[in-house]
């Protein structure tokens, strides 16, 4: 049957060439949009005066110097002073030196990514915790106006971030959380809460009751099937959860920009101002914002069962 | 025997009756958000009939009442915001739309190796906007940046004559663009998931009765994927409604105010002039829009679901 109504006019089974057509045309497109990201990959091995090439360079000799330059700060000294010095220590000491400059310090790119696992993990940690709480009283308890409850929690989400930033500004003036990690934890918390009480909701939703109750039977109490049972069965639901949070806390920018300046400032807002002599350094910009997207490339790899789920909210599972 | 006798036992001292468990699971979540983001919100109604200033914190506070209200509403600068956001969530949903669906459609042909490319095209979502979104100022630079080199390679236009983010006319084009590149997979993986949900007897079916393919799209395909893909929209449309985080990046609002989204405003509004009072009645605003917009599209959405 399926067999005679392969066509060129079926969905259901395609022909050999509008197979062919749909994945030359669906590939072409991959490559395409990854043309950005390529391109940042290779600017962090440029050395500054080829990033700016025109026309612009695709072949070049790739130097470490956006890395050096990421990671350090360098002061500009005059070549008798620089001859004085002893040998080089390191690679980046002979590419800054080539320049007629000497490593000053560190940079604050370390201490700035530092900040966002902190704030990221810290942030993720919580709101799962949180989440997966109220996630299981939601799918397994009578709640009085639960669905309310539940569209008021999603609804935190859709307030434009700037507009809660007013408040919260103040708020943490008075607090002392400004420029905390803390406060940009409490923050990022209750921010990712709605996603984490949606989407695990939706993987308690799928584990059988008759295993808590099977538990109870045998004299296990809510509290330990919970712990013992649930958790367990809801690990995989978790972790995408999880990741899914880390991910935003990760990439968060307008909070951050608003309410972090120095002591908690996270990668984000630091990142556009890396410059070097004259304007942007753009290899140390490429070799940041790489540095940065490469756990969020590992993440998409991981989620990718559980991605549809997770940006429409649980609302479409597959 | 023992086992039996000891479970009532400890339920009886240990285990909470399941409607304390039920509140104290979910209260942290709720003090939270309470804490979070209702209180905050209720400061910023109460803010928004004030003149309070957040640069000025001691100067005494009056109450002004709706003024900043009737001045925003009054406002052809907030216009001009607003239609700078409807232009940005208009065309960048069009295209996202359209290119992702065309996509999804494509990869729903299963050739051999969709699965690898699924997961390149969706990349770019999962990006930080802002640090990509800086990048892109790069890419668009003119004589330097790829992204003119490219377009003159195609069209022959030399690649120092137009300038992305600089040129009144460009630069609206210049947003929609890094927000279709990084947003199409979103969209495209929503509307994959609408066209999988069609069962293959209904095209069985078709062809037994031998419906075009055409007449199988408007027909079929369409109508069963179209709540996907309202779905795709209204988030979509949440958040760039919302969008701060690319514009601030790459175009911080300019040339002058051509690029100035609603979030942009405030954000000037707010952290530049320090205008909290009337930046307080501006959020209000924008959050009552949001939420009264998404409302509405919901009740829509649900009305296409239960057909």
């Amino acid at each position: 049957m399926s067999q005679a109504l392969t066509t060129a006019h079926s969905v259901v089974a395609p022909s050999v060439l509008s197979k062919r057509i749909a994945g030359a045309i669906v590939i072409l497109y991959a490559l395409v949009s990854m043309i950005p990201l390529a391109w940042i990959l290779m600017t962090g091995f440029k050395t500054p005066p080829d990033s700016i090439a025109y026309p612009p360079k695709i072949v070049f000799a790739p130097s470490l110097e956006g890395y050096c330059n990421l990671f350090t700060t360098r002061t500009r000294q005059t070549q008798e002073y620089i001859q004085s010095l002893g040998p080089p220590q390191t690679i980046c000491d002979e590419i800054t030196r080539k320049r007629d400059m000497v490593i000053a310090g560190p940079s604050n790119y370390v201490p700035r990514f530092w900040n966002s696992l902190v704030i990221a993990f810290g942030s993720t940690f919580c709101a799962v915790s949180l989440g997966v709480l109220s996630a299981y009283a939601f799918s397994r308890f009578r709640i009085p106006l639960a669905d309310d409850l539940l569209f008021f929690i999603l609804s935190t989400r859709m307030m434009p971030p700037i507009a809660v930033a007013i408040p919260i500004y103040l708020m943490y003036r008075k607090l002392g959380l400004s420029d905390t990690a803390l406060g940009m934890i409490l923050l990022y918390t209750a921010v990712n809460v709605s996603l984490a009480v949606w989407l695990l909701k939706g993987f308690i939703d799928e584990i059988p009751r008759e295993y808590e109750e099977a538990a109870m039977i045998d004299g296990y109490t809510r509290l330990h099937a919970f712990f013992k049972v649930v958790l367990p069965q809801a690990a995989t639901g978790i972790a995408a959860t999880a990741i899914f949070c880390l991910i935003f806390a990760w990439n968060e920018y307008a909070f951050a920009v608003l309410l972090t300046s120095g002591e908690a400032q996270t990668a984000p807002p630091f990142i556009p101002t890396i410059i070097g002599e004259g304007g942007m350094d753009w290899p140390a910009v490429g070799a940041g914002t790489t540095l940065f997207l490469v756990p969020l490339l590992v993440f998409t790899v991981l989620l990718r069962k559980h991605l549809l789920r997770g940006i429409t909210f649980g609302a479409v599972r597959k | 025997m023992g086992r039996i006798a000891a479970p009532a036992r400890t339920r009886r001292i240990r285990g909470l009756s399941d409607k304390a468990i039920a509140w104290a699971f979910i209260a942290p979540t709720m003090v939270l958000l309470l804490a979070i983001n209702i209180f905050p919100l209720i400061w910023t109604i109460y803010l928004s009939f004030t003149n309070y200033q957040a640069n000025r914190p001691n100067r005494p506070i009056t109450y002004v009442g709706t003024k900043w209200y009737r001045d925003i509403l009054g406002s052809p600068d907030v216009w001009a915001a607003m239609q700078a956001t409807a232009h940005f969530v208009f065309w960048t949903i069009l295209l996202q739309t359209l290119i992702g669906f065309g996509l999804a459609y494509l990869i729903d042909r299963k050739f051999r190796g969709h699965a690898f490319w699924t997961t390149i095209i969706l990349v770019p979502m999962m990006l930080s906007p802002a640090v990509v979104g800086n990048f892109w100022k790069f890419l668009y630079q003119p004589q330097i940046g790829l992204f003119n080199s490219i377009v003159s390679f195609f069209t022959g236009i030399e690649p120092s004559s137009f300038e992305m983010l600089g040129s009144v006319s460009l630069s609206p084009w210049s947003i929609i663009i890094v927000d279709t590149w990084m947003w199409t997979p979103y969209v495209m993986l929503i509307c994959l998931a609408g066209l999988r949900s069609i069962p293959d007897y209904i095209y069985e079916a078709a062809e037994v009765d031998r419906a075009s393919l055409w007449r199988q799209f408007w027909s079929i395909t369409l109508p069963m994927a179209l709540p996907f893909i309202m779905l795709a929209v209204l988030f979509r449309g949440i958040e760039n409604f919302k969008m701060f985080d690319m514009v601030n990046l790459l175009t911080g609002g300019g040339p002058g105010s051509t690029t100035e989204v609603a979030s942009i405003t405030l954000k000037r509004e707010a952290f530049e002039k320090w205008r909290t009072g009337y930046s307080s009645a501006f959020a209000i605003i924008l959050f009552v829009a949001v939420f009264g917009l998404a409302n509405i599209y919901v009740k829509a959405l649900n009305r296409v679901k239960q057909r």
